[in-house]
């Protein structure tokens, strides 16, 4: 009986110490934090994916609780939904950004591109471009290891072992960048998201010039400037042998598109334009084509 | 081009090592031990071998293909290494169900639930050792008698560590000679000083392991029962006997040159390794002179496989250049 | 017998497929590209455009600054393009294509095979004329030898170090030549102790060449040179400089930013020193070498002398072509060559075998999960933990490999080739290496203004 009680005992004062002491300490190194910051980390998406540019989700919500301007950050993967939420619990004024969609700029699937070599080492896109050009003749292209899709925090990149390139599915995507910052050839882009997914962009990278893109990959860029001819809104550059759509200028209007002698310009969720019009049954849509080509043919003087 | 280019990085050659064959190594390095217990513990030994051994691959083979999926593992002989191991930690004459038990605890749950070899955090062959200890401690500790037939039981049918621990016999009673060569009540692997030792002058020779382990154990079991025969009185056949006597009995080969040398769960710089094993040694000697159990081998080696990772991270090799004059 | 203290390994040596094939001259190419980056450092600067009419020997590109180096032409003919083409890895660098009009020399160039020992010249000259001359590191490295004679400031050299070494398996190219140009890398070994001023010379010469050591220490013994030769212990990597040094003097290098000469040694290959004899005594530009061209499958492993700029195909073609199927062809030795998917790229100064392999031996074995076996740290000649650094490149924790010494990584492969798993340890250590290089010049670079 006495054993019984004096364990009793003995571990009842341990426990009354044990909590004297930690409520010292816990009162002592108690951290003072804004309650808000709980409020407004819940309010963001919680992928600590680190594409605001903090290495995580409670980093972004500090900032935005301690920052009088918040707009420059911004959270792509919430997007402006969570930002709007986020400001009007602040009382704050949301920052507002485009939604945007990572692209992979890189049309070299195996049929336009040959393989001139095997490879044979660690699956890593990385470790490819530190050392040689990769299994095409291409220095420039999607290499197709597929260190974007490990870093991308929403499964939204896939190999596709048919055309060797990694393809995104835009409705995953969060344009939190970071499969921008893991492509060591700078292939992936984040341009403006357009209503279903629709898109036009230079899908090639190859800063070669023509004849070396064309021996590596028939679906390159060559740089003939065709498409920068014929864009009414001077959204199309040419440098260094390579055409770039800006898709802050670009209205989708497709012309590129066909003008494109290699079929580089791709064109997501969208109809072509109808090739150069023939039969008199395609009229209608002639007469909307004919008198942008003209407008064409005089930048093009005075161009020159 | 007619040719097909093949593209990789330095190195473009590779030793003759691999998993697969580093595994026979070990395999071809317990013969000898196997051969003794086969002829101390009869056919029975050969009989428990094979039980542990075709239970442990099928685990591990249902294992990856049920529930990991993926490419086989099991022709790395891993399997087959951890099965026979786990043999040699059992009695001769013991159920067959027991050892099925073992199999399934040993590559179940100490190896294929932290993610299959490479990962495991302890030996699995000892975690199966010890499951079955504390799960049946009779079945674990009845030996049967080596079936020499002009063979004098000196141990009170115990293991010379059972009979000393309960005073049955006094360390000069030993036979040295006897326990070198295996005659001696003991589990199937741990009866064979001899035999365990040529395995291991096989496997360092081979290069399968580095004599730091196996040295750092034995020695300071050495050195600690030296000290305790000092202590105890120092004459003078004590104080070699009682080394000696620790070394041959028990599980010290088999622990030192078998069990500790696993390379998943021991450390990995040489310093490292010497550490790890003065561990093994001391707390082996600690529970052998102290502890409730006869034998401390397979907790000081699991303890010492707890502490492996952490020794993994503090010690580190001298780097070339930052010599130690400087 | 001596060797390094820590790590290494022995690959099978595979040298019988060339070591008995004497130096020959090969055939002078038609065209050759030469790339104007063949060395360590700045890229040179071309002096010659399209059109321009080049003699053997005549500067065709001088070193861009101090850490540079010259090329000259190798043959003699028009230049027809200075452009970008691709190397042996596919990657397109700006290369000088010259067209060959027969093989006529610069008038200065002393071509006669008499051996010249006498040298007058100050250790300010020889080291001019060395830069004149373009020479570079002939082992791989291509360190220009300028740079590595000019002695920093506060530092004094003791012992010159020839690397008679060749420890990558196949390769022959430095044996024939000690075998084959004794005398005169010897006078080479004479005129780099002058231009350094150190007493002390001595040749790494691994004990597997026997002949290579008796007949080094015959010709010192008989024309009375004061070099010593010292037989090493085989043990790969004896030939990385700083493994060397540790083998013959007993020091060893601090890691980066150490240099050699911090320890007072200057280390240089034997093809280099005979390149220094040649450029010294006879005014020869680094225009040719011995390549080695080998491997089990080829028909007719050979050692050529082989002009700077010749197509890698030409020398394949000579030793019979290459094997049916799949095949690596490799610049350099196995354990630290380059693959080479463009074998239309020139030879160039770094350049001492190609090797060729077909068969099942062109590819890695499969990997399997590591099993902390700790072969690789007992394999790493710098005491690295290859398995860990490995392991964290791969997870990009950059700051983590900086403590873990990564930088002193020397990339001999030995890791990655005694990996009983078969893990490409090497692809991301080298892959973390040069990120962390890059880490730590970008903090150099962001730190020095404040000084």
């Amino acid at each position: 009986m006495t054993v019984l009680f004096y364990t009793i005992l003995t571990l009842s004062v341990l426990g009354i110490l044990s909590a004297v002491i930690l409520y010292f300490v816990a009162s002592k190194f108690k951290v003072e934090e804004d309650p808000r910051i709980d409020e407004v980390e819940k309010m963001l998406p919680g992928a600590n994916c680190g594409g605001c540019g903090f290495a995580g989700c409670r980093g972004m919500a500090d900032a935005l609780v301690k920052q009088e301007d918040i707009s420059t950050l911004y959270c792509p993967v919430g997007g402006a939904d969570s930002m709007k939420s986020v400001a009007s619990y602040l009382g704050k004024v949301a920052p507002e950004k485009e939604p945007m969609v990572a692209t992979v700029r890189c049309g070299g699937v195996c049929a336009k591109r040959p393989r001139t070599n095997e490879y044979n080492g660690s699956k890593s896109c990385a470790v490819v471009a530190s050392f040689y050009v990769g299994e095409t003749a291409c220095a420039y292209g999607c290499l197709g290891y597929g260190d974007c899709a490990e870093a991308c925090a929403f499964d939204a990149i896939k190999i596709n072992p048919e055309t060797g390139i990694v393809e995104i599915e835009p409705d995953k995507c969060t344009a939190c960048g970071a499969c921008v910052k893991a492509c060591p050839k700078h292939v992936i882009e984040l341009r403006k998201k357009w209503v279903k997914n629709r898109a036009v962009y230079v899908s090639c990278v190859s800063k070669d010039n023509g004849a070396v893109t064309m021996k590596a990959c028939k679906a390159g860029c060559i740089g003939c400037g065709k498409c920068a001819k014929v864009c009414a809104f001077d959204a199309i550059t040419i440098e260094g042998g390579l055409a770039y759509i800006d898709s802050q200028k670009c209205k989708l209007c497709r012309k590129c598109v066909n003008e494109c002698p290699t079929g580089a310009i791709a064109l997501k969720g969208m109809e072509p334009l109808p090739k150069e019009p023939k039969a008199p049954a395609a009229k209608p849509a002639e007469k909307v084509v004919e008198p942008k080509a003209e407008v064409n043919k005089e930048s093009v003087n005075e161009q020159k | 081009m007619a040719n097909k280019f093949i593209v990789a990085t330095a190195p473009h050659m590779h030793s003759p090592f691999s998993t697969q064959k580093l595994m026979r190594d070990v395999l071809i390095a317990l013969i000898p031990a196997f051969a003794l217990s086969i002829l101390v513990c009869g056919l029975d030994a050969l009989r428990v071998t094979a039980i542990a051994v075709a239970s442990c691959v099928l685990v591990e083979y249902l294992i990856q293909k049920f529930l990991f999926g993926g490419k086989q593992t099991v022709s790395n002989l891993s399997a087959v290494v951890t099965g026979v191991l786990l043999a040699f930690n059992l009695p001769a004459n013991i159920a067959w169900w027991i050892v099925v038990i073992g199999a399934v605890v040993a590559i179940g749950v100490a190896k294929m639930t932290f993610g299959g070899l490479g990962r495991n955090p302890f030996n699995p062959a000892l975690v199966g050792r010890v499951f079955l200890l504390i799960a049946y401690p009779a079945q674990m500790t009845s030996f049967p008698a080596p079936i020499y037939p002009d063979y004098v039981d000196a141990f009170a049918g115990a293991t010379p560590l059972a009979a000393l621990k309960a005073h049955a016999i006094e360390v000069g009673d030993a036979n040295l000679l006897n326990m070198f060569a295996g005659v001696m009540p003991g589990s199937m692997g741990e009866i064979a000083a001899a035999a365990l030792l040529a395995g291991g002058i096989y496997m360092i020779w081979r290069k399968v392991i580095t004599w730091h382990i196996p040295v750092a154990v034995l020695g300071s079991m050495a050195v600690f029962a030296f000290v305790v025969a000092m202590v105890q009185g120092g004459v003078s056949p004590l104080l070699y006997e009682l080394p000696v006597f620790h070394l041959l009995a028990g599980g010290a080969m088999l622990g030192a040159i078998f069990m500790a040398t696993d390379y998943v769960t021991s450390p990995m710089t040489s310093k490292g390794m010497i550490i790890y094993g003065v561990g093994i040694g001391v707390i082996t000697m600690i529970i052998r002179q102290w502890g409730a159990y006869p034998e401390g081998m397979s907790f000081a080696i699991l303890l010492m496989n707890a502490v492996a990772p952490l020794i993994n991270k503090y010690v580190k090799p001298r780097r070339f250049g930052m010599a130690s004059k400087k | 017998m001596k060797t390094f203290p820590i790590g290494g390994v022995h690959p099978s040596d595979n040298k019988e497929w060339s070591c008995n094939k004497s130096i020959e001259v090969l055939e002078l190419p038609d065209v050759v590209n030469i790339p104007l980056a063949q060395h360590i450092g700045a890229p040179a600067t071309a002096k010659v455009a399209k059109g321009d009419k080049v003699l053997t020997g005549q500067l065709i590109a001088e070193a861009t600054g101090f850490m540079s180096a010259n090329i000259h032409s190798p043959i003699s003919g028009t230049v027809t393009a200075v452009d970008m083409q691709p190397n042996g890895q596919g990657m397109r660098q700006m290369m000088i294509t010259i067209k060959r009009e027969g093989d006529e020399w610069m008038p200065e160039i002393d071509r006669s095979s008499e051996i010249k020992r006498q040298c007058s010249l100050e250790s300010a000259e020889i080291i001019s004329k060395i830069k004149q001359a373009g020479i570079v590191g002939m082992g791989g490295a291509t360190f220009p030898t300028h740079v590595k004679l000019s002695i920093p400031d506060g530092c004094k050299a003791e012992y010159l170090i020839i690397n008679g070494v060749e420890c990558e398996p196949y390769l022959t190219s430095d044996y024939r030549t000690m075998l084959e140009r004794g005398e005169e890398l010897l006078v080479g070994v004479e005129i780099l102790k002058k231009a350094l001023n150190v007493e002390k010379a001595i040749v790494g010469v691994e004990n597997n060449k026997p002949d290579a050591i008796a007949l080094l220490r015959k010709i010192v013994k008989e024309k009375n040179f004061a070099v010593v030769i010292e037989p090493l212990k085989v043990q790969y990597p004896q030939g990385g400089e700083k493994q060397l040094i540790a083998a013959v003097t007993g020091r060893e290098v601090p890691p980066p930013p150490g240099l050699p000469i911090h320890v007072g040694a200057v280390v240089c290959n034997a093809s280099t020193t005979l390149a220094v004899y040649e450029a010294v005594q006879k005014n020869k530009p680094l225009i040719e070498r011995v390549v080695t061209i080998t491997g089990k499958q080829l028909k007719e492993p050979r050692n050529l002398l082989t002009r700077m700029g010749t197509p890698i195909a030409t020398l394949v073609e000579k030793a019979g072509g290459l094997p049916e199927g799949d095949v690596k062809v490799v610049n350099g030795g196995p354990m630290m060559g380059r693959a080479m998917v463009n074998i239309d790229s020139p030879v160039t100064k770094g350049c001492s075998g190609v090797t060729v392999y077909s068969g099942s031996e062109v590819y890695r074995m499969e990997p399997s999960a590591c099993i902390k076996c700790a072969k690789c740290i007992e394999a790493c000649p710098m005491a690295l933990e290859p398995y860990l650094i490995s392991k964290l490149a791969k997870k990009q924790m950059w700051d983590r490999l900086e403590e873990e010494h990564i930088t002193d990584c020397i990339e001999c492969g030995c890791c990655q080739f005694t990996c009983p798993a078969g893990i490409a340890l090497l692809d991301y250590v080298r892959l973390g290496k040069q990120t962390v290089m890059g880490i730590i010049r970008a903090r150099a670079a962001a730190n020095a203004p404040k000084k």
